[in-house]
């Protein structure tokens, strides 16, 4: 508790205090500050929880590294945004953060005592332990894992922001705006090309925003930048992904850095950036050093300390111990101290270290002790003082101080790089991977390519420590609590590959993505299997580099943006009558017609009595339609459906069963043969795109001699199915050129005339059952002749009919419905349609296929109907049926029933299945078992009502 | 976002455009039923699944709508050539 905000000195406006709130309690912070400098510039220590022991924790860094200060901001109702990294959190008036993982406090917190009884939450913990039985899982395991673990608080509400999105193209996209990343793009400018510069932070700088050496170069290379009219910059834009041919995905916020009083226009931009070359100049991020007690509140990166002093004027302590692997730890320390921090004591695990830094730690009157490890960091809730020991043996001395800054080396940050393939290779003088070879047109600049100086170091797994790492606290991942005894543990246990290792310890899993831990990892491992890092290897870096909002990859994909709605030219009307909508595939389809206060039982029963006993119409327009043209067509067809179409004369229709090449059921429709020369198919609805996809490849890539064209016409044609024994009645007085006569006009043909004044291929065909005609209409006439039809049939109660009622009738008269009936396993065999295969014909898709020995052998599922045994039980669809319900749990299931309605005609419900040698069962009973009672069903053949088809042919 | 060249309209791009449509150059046998069960399974399953450079069709399906080959190497996921349907894999000798 005893950072403190320096008098002078940092980027701050002293000028604007800017009140804001942490955990409810009030506190005052500065323009131009983070979250973390005002707190820390507050006194505040204990910024979070960790994830599995709960145990305290504070600030370790001040960039997208941090691992502990995570916060969930509040910016009113819906906007809560969980897992923000505190020192990325750019201080506003009213500001109003919370710390996470904790409960009921962030002082006291009961699930600590994950910590007492830590030695239960070993490496592969979660492995083990919850294993068996499963139903622990859901009752006890998962329901406190996640009440004890989770990660902030998802907002309930629905999200009020909107979020933009934008692609740019350019010449030269340069990542990263530190020095090394401005020069670059100063370069590229001066090229003439058009260049792109983003970072992260709230300004260009990097590391040079907390060196004030620096401050004059960067001001000048800023107004230069300034000057160049071809670059754009563009700052708080996190560039997480970075994919194929110089692809890059970046988030711009927009809002969140101001109040939100003054927040106008969207919250995020998603910017996809193509450029011709990438510049990465990430930087680097500075490696924590793994001792015991590294995660005490209090002990952080010597960067994060230099960077809190320098850039925003704040102490992070009273009395500052430097425990230093690397040079940079030196050059921190000096200029901690310059800034006017006290630095009680330099500790460098090395021997030696060069005579210059340590003259000018002399100079600047800071203790000194080399080849000496800090072995115990005393204090709970903030650090107290520390022990450390020459060779990190024997009991050592105890230091007082209230800050430790670790400064164990750097990680040049490879992310992106990796994302793009580029190879790595591994570099001792680092002790890190460094960008080797590029796949993409990119370079690395800067400490990101290893070419920058930051003094040397020496690479440590571990701190030397009279205890056997196994009795340390001493922390690798700090989000995810993994010590390096995991680590060790992991290996004692088998564990060979870093993947492994981390998959088993969860290192590098946490939200952080391991960007201080997996390098540490690396050598702990490394250390434990006796092999050197390089020939470990490297988890892989996946995008983001840094967590991204939904809002942002939605952009303006949501609501009516999400997905286009299909609606057919008759939807208007449809909804005046204010029919219930439901979605097939991405078409809006009138369900049913409630009238008065009807429910969708009652609508459905009265629409299909209509049906059968007058007239309804139906809104078929979704059907998918090819229209097939050209001298082979006839031939096309033969080969592309399971039955015969040469012979087909023109003015018939016939039902096409279309396969796989291996032999499973994939669409049907009834198709028409126009002329010698042209088809009018008709697809499932969901399948209509698919089943032009599959025709297109055989005619495009196997059958190059056919000639024929295909063009998918489902959107050109409205069609208005009319059935039931008045259909004809309805629209004789409205279509001309036409004999609509049974005799003339048979079941299964269909006819060009005009009705209603607009010309029309009307087919005579039913899906019902009943006498029914299909009208093809031109789409934009659809809805014209559906009214005139409406009109001509009141007179003989017509009754327009929605989805239900089709699948009712349908279900009544066995016809199937692929994708529902079927499930992409099932033959024409299995399903009863052995009609429509063409035995004689040599070749189609999918004939081969059905000869194999396999797709006729017993035991396979076949379609039947059922009737329960109590006739107004309505089966589920999707339950499982049973031969024997008394066998014990888990049961044989011989299979499951595909389709279940109320039939108003048989006024008993009737359902369809597929089990197992079905067709050999009929007049047996089956069981269905259901929660609380087993239900009885006699199996039929698959047909429940006119099986003369009598009505049919009317 | 792979940009892909397609050989008709002879132009690159976005692969939100195309649908992958698996290895080429696997002809459908003239005559299926005289293969037996053994070589049916090979034409219709057995594929090469290489790691590196891998022959495959593609169909610009929101654009020509035309099905071409295409060679991509598998472990970077580049597209090293694209030519028409019907003709040889680019430095094969058949
Ligand atoms: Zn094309």
């Amino acid at each position: 508790m005893s950072g403190y905000r320096l008098s002078t000195g940092g980027r701050i406006d002293r000028s604007r205090p800017l009140a804001f709130s942490f955990d409810g309690q009030g506190y005052q912070g500065f323009a131009g500050d983070s979250l973390a400098s005002a707190l820390v510039a507050s006194g505040v220590t204990l910024f979070g929880r960790s994830f599995k022991y709960h145990r305290p924790r504070g600030l370790v860094g001040m960039g997208p590294e941090e691992p502990n200060a995570l916060v969930s901001v509040d910016r009113g109702p819906a906007r809560i945004t969980p897992n923000l990294r505190a020192p990325q959190v750019a201080l506003h008036e009213g500001l109003m953060a919370k710390s996470q993982n904790r409960w009921p406090s962030l002082k006291f917190d009961v699930a600590a005592l994950n910590d007492v009884f830590g030695a239960l939450f070993p490496a592969g913990f979660y492995n083990k332990t919850f294993m068996w039985p499963r139903s622990a899982w859901e009752h006890l395991y998962e329901p406190v894992i996640r009440q004890l673990a989770g990660l902030g608080d998802s907002p309930v509400a629905r999200d009020p922001d909107h979020y933009d999105a934008t692609y740019a193209h350019c010449d030269v996209l340069v990542v990263g705006g530190g020095m090394a990343g401005i020069a670059a793009a100063l370069d590229a400018a001066a090229q003439g090309g058009r260049v792109f510069l983003i970072d992260e932070q709230d300004e260009l700088g990097g590391g040079a925003l907390s060196d004030l050496a620096q401050w004059a170069d960067l001001n000048a290379l800023k107004d230069r930048l300034a000057a160049a009219a071809n670059v754009t910059v563009l700052t708080r834009t996190v560039a997480f992904g970075y994919y194929h041919q110089n692809f890059i995905g970046a988030t711009q916020y927009l809002t969140d850095h101001l109040a939100p009083a003054q927040a106008d226009g969207p919250r995020e931009r998603l910017w996809r950036i193509r450029a011709g070359e990438v510049v990465l100049a990430q930087g680097a991020i500075e490696r924590p050093l793994v001792f015991h007690g590294n995660d005490v509140p209090g002990v952080m990166l010597a960067s994060a300390g230099r960077t809190l002093a320098l850039r925003y004027g704040v102490a992070v302590g009273q009395a500052v111990v430097v425990m230093a692997a690397h040079d940079s730890g030196w050059r921190d320390a000096l200029a901690l101290a310059q800034a006017g921090v006290t630095v009680a004591a330099i500790i460098d695990v090395r021997g030696v270290v060069s005579a210059d830094l340590a003259d000018a730690a002399r100079i600047a009157g800071i203790a000194v002790h080399i080849g000496s490890a800090i072995t115990a960091v005393h204090g709970r809730h903030a650090v107290k003082g520390v022990t450390f020991a020459a060779g990190g043996t024997g009991r050592g001395a105890r230091l007082a101080c209230d800050a430790v800054l670790m400064a164990g080396g750097w990680t040049p940050s490879v992310h992106l790089w990796s994302h793009a393939k580029g190879s790595l290779v591994w570099n001792d003088a680092w002790g890190a991977y460094l960008p080797g070879t590029a796949i993409e047109n990119c370079r690395a600049v800067g400490a990101c390519a290893g070419a920058w100086d930051m003094g040397t170091g020496a690479i440590t797994a571990v701190l030397p420590n009279r205890r056997d790492v196994r009795a340390q606290k001493a922390f690798v991942d700090f989000q995810n609590d993994v010590k390096a005894r995991d680590i060790h543990l992991a290996v004692q246990e088998g564990m060979r590959s870093i993947e492994h290792i981390k998959r088993y310890t969860t290192n590098g899993m946490a939200t952080d993505q391991g960007k201080t831990s997996n390098l540490n990892g690396l050598q702990i491992a490394s250390a434990a299997l006796g092999r050197p890092v390089a020939e470990i290897g490297l988890t892989t870096f996946r995008p983001p580099y840094s967590p991204q909002t939904f809002g942002a990859l939605m952009g303006h994909h949501k609501d009516a943006l999400f997905q286009p709605v299909r609606k057919s030219p008759i939807d208007d009307w449809a909804r005046e009558q204010r029919a219930v909508f439901e979605n097939v595939s991405n078409w809006r389809r009138a369900r049913y017609f409630p009238v008065g206060g009807e429910d969708m039982e009652a609508a459905v029963l009265r629409e299909c009595a209509a049906v059968r006993n007058a007239v309804g119409m139906f809104d078929a327009s979704t059907l998918g339609k090819i229209e097939v043209v050209g001298p082979d067509a006839a031939e096309f067809l033969n080969r592309m459906y399971t039955n015969p179409w040469k012979g087909l004369a023109p003015g018939r229709c016939r039902y096409g069963l279309l396969l796989r090449e291996d032999g499973f059921i994939m669409d049907d429709g009834v198709s028409a043969r126009m002329a010698d020369d042209r088809f009018h198919l008709t697809t499932t609805t969901g399948g209509a795109a698919r089943v032009l996809g599959m025709m297109e490849d055989y005619l495009q890539t196997e059958w190059a001699d056919l000639d024929v064209w295909l063009t998918s016409t489902t959107e050109q044609w409205a069609v208005i199915a009319v059935q039931g024994p008045r259909a004809r009645d309805v629209i004789a007085p409205l279509v001309s050129g036409i004999d609509l006569s049974a005799e003339a006009f048979p079941h299964m043909a269909v006819r060009e005339g005009t009705i209603a004044g607009v010309p029309t291929r009307l087919f005579r065909v039913s899906f019902t059952g009943e006498l029914g005609f299909e009208i093809n209409v031109p789409a934009s006439a659809g809805r014209a002749v559906w009214e005139a039809i409406h009109t001509a049939g009141h007179a003989f109660g017509i009754v327009p009919y929605g989805t239900e009622t089709m699948h009712v009738l349908r279900a009544e008269k066995g016809f199937i419905i692929v994708g529902q009936d079927t499930d992409g396993t099932m033959t024409p065999f299995d399903m009863g349609l052995d009609w429509a295969v063409g035995k004689k014909k040599p070749d189609f898709v999918g004939k081969r296929s059905l000869a194999r020995p396999d797709m006729s052998a017993p035991g396979r599922k076949q379609f039947i109907g059922l009737l329960t045994e109590d006739a107004q039980e309505l089966l589920e669809e999707g339950a499982q049926v049973v031969a024997d319900p008394d066998l014990p749990i888990p049961m044989p299931m011989i299979g499951h029933v595909t389709s279940s309605y109320r039939s108003a005609a048989l006024g008993r419900t009737v359902a369809l299945a597929v089990i197992a040698d079905g067709r050999a069962r009929i007049g047996q009973t089956i069981f269905v078992p259901m929660p609380g009672k087993v239900i009885r069903a006699t199996v039929t053949e698959p047909m429940f009502y006119d099986a003369q088809g009598s009505r049919l042919n009317a | 976002m792979i940009l892909i060249h397609c050989p008709y309209c002879e132009e690159d791009r976005p692969e939100v455009e195309f649908t992958y449509g698996g290895e080429a150059h696997i002809a459908r046998p003239a005559d299926p039923a005289a293969l037996n069960d053994r070589e049916w399974e090979t034409y219709l399953y057995i594929r090469r699944n290489p790691r590196g450079p891998h022959a495959e069709r593609w169909r610009h399906a929101h654009g020509c709508a035309r099905f071409f080959n295409a060679v991509r190497d598998t472990v970077t996921d580049r597209f090293e050539v694209t030519y028409k349907t019907g003709e040889a894999r680019p430095g094969d000798a058949k």
